[in-house]
């Protein structure tokens, strides 16, 4: 049984270490290590997890692995399989915290840093712009996504309260008769 | 107690971020806003680091903030904070799998949930991008290149079927290299 956590740790740290990006990267990777050279879980299973891993709280990566390691290993599986999967970017991201730290005064850095940041701003459109063309699909995904978009924009209250706000909404427009765009709405 | 808060910050981020990597951005900025523990061009520069590195984004970013705010230690806690959610809520889930999906009232909240977290995150950009364009906050300190350049990423990376499949760090690294070759700094 140790002999087996170790080899789930192992397998997930390398998928942390293999994953540039997180979330959809990750898909092709786990494919290959955990459904055809492991066998922990069967294709359509890790589409499953995906999708849910998607939709709840948390880092698609960490839940997809809280996932596959608790279906083969039990609980503390999906405890590893998750220690695993972070352990590289807990060491990568202190080496480098460090060093960029150090080096953030020098002119080469700061003029590296000025063109990484526009590259950013244009990363995080493109993100918007593709979660937003499965989660803006109606009139009612419209009012939510352009009253959470001016509170955020213009309140300084916590994202806390619009993500309470906006699970409520959509519970009740979806129990409204006729509204809500029906029971397939729902992106997937 | 620096610890504590930390790990309290990142649990709270876990719990709340819906979407995965970039959904824990506006939660950052919130952080950033109330502790000042890292400021906006600081956390600019995170978001570049973490998708250019190994692992996922959540993970990356609450990595570094934790190493910037408490060292090593700090990155340790705040890792475990960001993820110590996701493994209950998960655990939780796994235990009752079919029936989550079909419920009505799950699928309700999430048809909320997604234009929210869009929204979110297209505020929080908001705010990337005047730590990348205005670096003093105002219009006068617009720089006419970076336009240009942002033009030419978002050409790049959606339109150009050649270069609009590569990975962002290849388009991140790009940026840094035309960043130092023009003094885009000033």
């Amino acid at each position: 049984m140790f002999a087996k956590l170790i080899e789930l740790f192992l397998t997930f740290a390398k998928v942390g270490v293999m994953t540039f990006g997180g979330g959809y990267a990750m898909l092709p990777i786990l494919q290959r290590e955990v459904v055809e050279n492991k066998g922990w879980a069967s294709e359509e299973e890790l589409t499953d997890y995906f999708a849910i891993g998607q939709c709840t709280p948390g880092v698609i990566a960490v839940n997809t692995a809280t996932f596959i390691g608790r279906k083969s290993f039990g609980v503390v599986g999906g405890v590893v399989a998750t220690l695993g999967v972070v352990f590289p970017s807990l060491v990568i991201l202190s080496l480098l915290a460090g060093v960029i730290t150090q080096f953030s005064e020098l002119a080469w850095v700061k003029n590296a840093f000025a063109g990484i940041r526009v590259c950013v701003c244009v990363l995080i459109f493109n993100a918007v712009w593709k979660l937003g063309k499965k989660a803006v699909i109606d009139k009612w995904t419209w009012a939510i996504f352009l009253l959470v978009a001016a509170g955020a924009v213009f309140t300084k209250l916590s994202p806390v309260v619009f993500v309470l706000f906006a699970g409520v909404c959509g519970v009740v427009l979806r129990a409204l008769p006729g509204a809500g765009g029906g029971k397939d709405g729902a992106a997937k | 107690m620096i610890y504590l808060r930390l790990f309290w910050e990142f649990f709270k981020t876990g719990l709340f971020a819906v979407g995965g990597g970039m959904a824990t951005l506006p939660f950052l900025y919130d952080i950033s806003d109330r502790t000042g523990w890292f400021t906006h061009a600081q956390l600019a520069d995170m978001v570049a680091v973490s998708e250019s590195t190994p692992g996922p984004i959540g993970v990356n970013m609450a990595t570094y903030v934790g190493f910037l705010t408490g060292g090593v230690g700090g990155a340790a806690v705040a890792t475990l904070g960001v993820i110590a959610p996701s493994i209950i809520v998960i655990l939780i889930i796994s235990a009752f799998l079919q029936k989550f999906r079909d419920n009505r009232y799950v699928n309700g909240a999430f048809y909320g949930l997604r234009p929210a977290s869009t929204a979110m995150i297209l505020a929080a950009g908001l705010l990337v991008v005047r730590a990348a364009f205005l670096p003093d906050g105002t219009l006068a300190s617009l720089d006419w290149r970076l336009p240009v350049l942002a033009a030419a990423l978002l050409a790049l990376t959606n339109f150009v079927k050649e270069t609009k499949k590569l990975h962002p760090i290849v388009f991140i690294l790009g940026s840094a290299v035309v960043g130092v070759a023009l003094r885009l700094a000033g």
